[in-house]
């Protein structure tokens, strides 16, 4: 029997004047990922400052919102969910929830694309992901 | 500066409590504290060093301090890196003596998550406000159980590692726990037992989790001097280290841990090697937990800890590597959700020849203790200390 990801009620996050830009992005539905600029080389979870350099000279770009799942489990809960950290192509390892699919479908190396969940109250969305 | 040698564990004292309904969390720590300095033949105020972590209640050392009438202090660290805190506090402890900051050292952890019926494990939890990670990660649904799980699974993907394989850790323990009046799962259970229960965040089952209980320990340090004229068995802290794994800005791989750097620093330290480690008391948080930290300790190498825990190779008596000879987190006791502490005080048992006769190690002399803080699967901190029967 399929395990379908369960429409949970997912907590908003908390929004801090450092990383409200990217949470606006996800508002409208872009995902961005942190850049240093000293070192040209991505990040995440975006931050105010390098962890290649620690200077403050660091920018948010738009993620191509594509990757490949590096690992994964499925909580089985009351209402079973996929937490994963998905390879995005840009390189970066990012903590997610794999939905919209039979969780025992899910597997190592399998391509996926960004979607965006809507959070409790008035918050931000969660980038999620989902087989491509 | 090297601590070898420099200072001793005179006390040690394990909880026997399980499900503490009728007493506070501080009370424990006073508990654990008597318990630790009768054991040791010294009293409350021969304490001139404090160590404890944001587990005891109140500010830092503050409250407990106060609670506990400690009136002598000259040095305290409430130093927190979750359930590895108290073995880091060990090395800590034996940094202090050695630098002259304090003489006699105690170190107390105690909690009641069970009679608060706290769900570990499976609930969302984040450790405080404003912690830059949480926005990125408690959406999620980030437990303890998924940021190990997670780990499990691609430890199996690289390297083949098999349900069955982690099984063997929780039959390895059950079989010393079976010999614990104070455990909490005092049955063997076998590879099926493991396998069969029911799955909780894939690829761990119920059996591949710790318990949940309540209880505490502490532990005396203290100068060499100090430790000769006292009437029990001088067990020397011989080398310590520790270190702090995170997700590496993006760039994470969760097929190690931080040991691969606190054990190292530990056996240079010590002038020992893995192969002359005796008894070996190893976080078990999850069997997960205890295959990786294995590895990166160096009694197995990377990818084979599936092959070196099968067939009983943990059990005392039966393999090349008893562990946890209590039972562990896994069988005995995780008090406070942290087994740190428990970890150090059986290292200590088997080096005093006091653990229980069916599992003790016939003439331990060196042991080592380990611990992992925090979660596998994100940020975590490592420790090790080795410890010697002089």
């Amino acid at each position: 029997m399929p395990t379908m990801a369960s429409n949970r009620a997912i907590p908003a996050p908390q929004v801090d004047p450092t990383n409200k830009p990217y949470f606006d992005a996800a508002r409208e539905g872009r995902l961005l990922i942190g850049r240093c600029k000293d070192t040209g080389r991505y990040f995440w979870y975006p931050r105010g400052c390098s962890p290649f350099t620690l200077s403050n000279n660091v920018e948010l770009v738009q993620a191509k919102g594509t990757g490949t799942i590096y690992t994964y489990t499925v909580m089985r809960t009351k209402e079973p969910y996929c937490v994963a950290y998905v390879e995005l192509d840009e390189g970066v390892r990012v903590f997610t929830n794999i939905v919209d699919c039979d969780l025992d479908t899910v597997r190592i190396g399998q391509r996926v694309k960004v979607v965006f969940k809507p959070t409790q109250g008035d918050g931000p969305p969660a980038t999620m992901f989902t087989p491509a | 500066m090297s601590i070898n040698g420099k200072a001793y564990i005179v006390g040690a004292f394990e909880h026997p409590i399980r499900k503490a309904d009728d007493k506070s969390v501080a009370q424990l720590h006073a508990e654990v504290a008597y318990g630790a300095l009768q054991d040791a033949g010294l009293s409350k105020d021969d304490i001139d060093g404090y160590f404890c972590t944001g587990a005891a209640p109140g500010l830092g050392p503050l409250n407990m301090a106060d609670y506990l009438g400690l009136t002598k202090l000259r040095h305290f660290d409430s130093t927190d890196i979750g359930g590895s805190s108290y073995v880091m506090h060990v090395g800590h402890a034996a940094e202090a003596i050695a630098l002259g900051l304090c003489d006699i050292a105690l170190i107390t952890l105690a909690g009641r998550p069970r009679a608060e019926a706290m769900a570990t494990g499976t609930a969302p939890r984040s450790w405080g406000v404003n912690v830059p990670d949480d926005p990125f990660e408690i959406p999620y649904g980030r437990t303890v159980a998924n940021a190990y799980a997670m780990v499990a699974m691609r430890h199996m993907h690289e390297f083949g590692t098999t349900s069955e394989q982690l099984a063997w850790i929780k039959v390895a323990a059950s079989h010393h726990a079976q010999h614990n009046p104070h455990a909490m799962l005092p049955k063997v259970v076998t590879v099926e037992d493991v396998v069969n229960s029911p799955m909780i965040s894939d690829p761990l089952h119920r059996l591949d989790c710790c318990v949940i209980s309540d209880g505490g320990g502490a532990l005396i340090v203290a100068r060499p001097e100090i430790a000769k004229s006292l009437k029990r068995p001088l067990v020397k802290v011989r080398g310590h280290g520790e270190a702090t794994k995170n997700q590496n800005a993006g760039y994470t791989d969760l097929t190690y841990s931080a040991a691969v750097w606190s054990g190292p620093r530990a056996f240079e330290e010590a002038g020992v090697k893995p192969s002359d480690i005796q008894y070996a008391s190893i976080y078990d948080s999850f069997t997960i937990t205890v295959l990786v930290q294995l590895e990166d300790l160096g009694f197995c190498k990377k990818g084979e800890g599936g092959k070196f825990v099968a067939d009983g190779n943990l059990i005392s008596g039966v393999g090349k590597l008893p562990f946890n000879t209590d039972g562990g987190g896994l069988c005995n006791n995780h008090p406070a959700n942290r087994g740190g502490m428990t970890k150090v005080i059986e290292a200590v048992r088997q080096l005093r020849g006091e653990a229980h006769p069916k599992v003790q190690v016939p003439n331990c002399t060196l042991a080592l203790a380990h611990g992992t803080g925090g979660l596998l699967g994100t940020r975590h901190g490592s420790a090790t200390v080795i410890l010697e029967r002089e």
